[in-house]
């Protein structure tokens, strides 16, 4: 993709965050994109291009009155909106469509309207992980941490670290479901899950959604909102297993998607004023912290202990509190991408000042997929 | 509760079928020679069609672990281990470790570890791992 060619000219996340029990999972889609339409001043036939996950673009694009020429179902885990924007830019500056509405929305919490979880028991985890007992992803996205932690000589202090910061950029956020500061004993303290993980450094199960509209740079400038432009792009995919990632230590999907979006942008690390990596978990902001190479391996616990990822440091990370405080609904990559583009524009809550250039990293599934999209405000 | 068992594939029968007859049985390329798990027909190192089933050892050791204090019901009421274990002969595969305390003093990263079969079914031997016999 040609660096600023495409801009974001729309963004909401739903009216509503947190427990949301009278609206269903259409519903949540619905709101969000209804709202980013009113923030970009369109209507329904103004869009020609759909795409989520979790729900087929199908049901996005009936229910909310969209004729597409352009529709993408990519369903990869939390990162697929990263992936959709990745797509939704090409699609543009190839001319399948003018106007892309990217939309999320899921009853994590309530569970109106949602899908059941668990694969078949006849595939490959189904047959070689799930009768081993894990329950979701605080039993497995976990797995891969105590041989990292060993490797990189981190204690479980150093996770503990990432909640209590994490949770110091909640308390900016009047939308963060958990505002209270902790400590880390705080953490260390809250109940066990799956060792070494305690319900602190696990992320939060909301209801919500986001949406997101795209179009070219040159049509950007006639809508009412300043322009974020995307910089560069990045995916990739490793395995559908956690047991069989290829390095416990560094994500092969979150070095691959990073190295291709910070060439696509022509940046360095340096460049980089705000940063969101998805955290469903206390470990992720620490393996994409090394992943992504702003920090050497091993560093990045020191980088956090520092204080250089909160507020006031010199990458501010996870500013609207991440998965672990702000909310989850289950596939969180779209609010990484929400919080990056109010940075953008300059109208965060933990707003960083003066911020031209911001990267969302996402994950999908457990180190199964990843995404990254880089923002910036300058034309 | 009964436990979730595995529903197998015929690209993967010959592993169920060895466990059931106590063999951990991995595939060897004919072709590069590399080991790999989980089962295919093919060699996803060079994609060669070309690959043999052959028994493991059946030794390795305690690559990474968590202890699931919210055990699935299937599963019993107490804490119990998730592991990944590094096989002598090069495939990583989940697994319990079993024959030894849950606890992070008695699950050592790095121990040496032997599998061990339990049956659930007529077609299903579940693989687990204990800490190898000196």
């Amino acid at each position: 993709m040609k660096p600023k060619s495409i801009a974001v000219v729309g963004a909401a996340e739903t009216t509503q965050m947190g427990k949301i029990p009278d609206v269903s999972v259409i519903g949540l889609h619905a709101d969000a994109a209804l709202n980013a339409m009113k923030d970009a001043g369109l209507k329904p036939s103004d869009i020609d291009g759909v795409a989520t996950a979790g729900i087929s673009p199908v049901e996005l694009a009936h229910y909310m009155g969209i004729t597409p020429t352009y529709a993408d179902g990519t369903g990869v885990g939390g990162c697929s909106f990263m992936l959709h924007v990745r797509h939704a830019a090409a699609a543009i500056n190839e001319g399948l469509c003018k106007t892309v509405l990217i939309t999320h929305g899921e009853s994590g919490k309530s569970r109106v309207g949602a899908g059941r979880f668990g694969g078949s028991p006849a595939s490959l985890s189904g047959q070689f992980e799930a009768p081993y007992g894990p329950v979701g992803p605080p039993s497995m996205f976990t797995v891969p941490v105590m041989r990292y932690l060993k490797a990189r000589n981190y204690t479980v202090e150093d996770l503990a670290t990432v909640s209590v910061i994490q949770r110091e950029w909640a308390a900016l956020n009047p939308r963060a479901s958990f505002k209270d500061p902790i400590s880390i004993d705080d953490v260390l303290n809250s109940p066990m899950i799956a060792w070494p993980f305690r319900m602190l450094m696990c992320c939060l199960v909301t209801d919500g959604g986001g949406a997101i509209i795209l179009t070219s740079a040159d049509r950007a400038k006639d809508f009412p909102q300043k322009p974020v432009y995307i910089l560069g792009t990045g995916e990739s995919v490793e395995t559908p297993m956690v047991s069989q990632m290829e390095d416990f230590t560094s994500s092969k999907a979150f070095r691959v998607s990073g190295k291709k979006a910070f060439d696509e942008a022509g940046i360095s690390h340096a460049d980089v004023d705000h940063l969101m990596i998805y955290d469903a978990f206390a470990h992720l902001p620490l393996y994409g912290l090394e992943d992504l190479g702003f920090c050497k391996p091993g560093e990045a616990a020191g980088f956090v202990r520092d204080r250089n990822t909160a507020i006031g440091g010199k990458l501010p990370v996870n500013t609207n509190g991440g998965g672990l405080s702000y909310m989850h609904s289950g596939m969180y990559g779209m609010y990484a991408m929400q919080e990056s583009i109010r940075q953008m524009r300059g109208v965060a809550p933990a707003q960083i000042k003066d911020a031209k250039i911001s990267v969302s990293h996402g994950v999908g599934g457990m180190f199964a997929a990843s995404g990254t999209i880089i923002f910036g405000n300058e034309a | 509760m009964d436990r979730i068992l595995p529903q197998p594939t015929p690209e993967t029968r010959h592993f169920w079928e060895g466990c059931k007859v106590n063999e951990l049985r991995l595939q060897r390329c004919t072709d590069c020679q590399h080991s790999y798990f989980p089962p295919r027909p093919f060699c996803p190192k060079c994609g060669s069609r070309d690959v043999a089933v052959y028994t493991a050892s059946g030794k390795g050791f305690l690559y990474s672990y968590v202890i699931n204090y919210r055990p699935r019901p299937d599963l019993g009421k107490e804490p119990h281990s998730i592991a990944v274990v590094e096989l002598n002969e090069g495939p990583r595969m989940m697994t319990n470790i079993v024959g030894c305390p849950q606890t992070p003093e008695a699950l050592q990263l790095d121990m040496p570890v032997e599998v061990t079969f339990e049956s659930f079914s007529d077609e299903i031997s579940l693989p687990f791992f204990q800490p190898a016999k000196a």
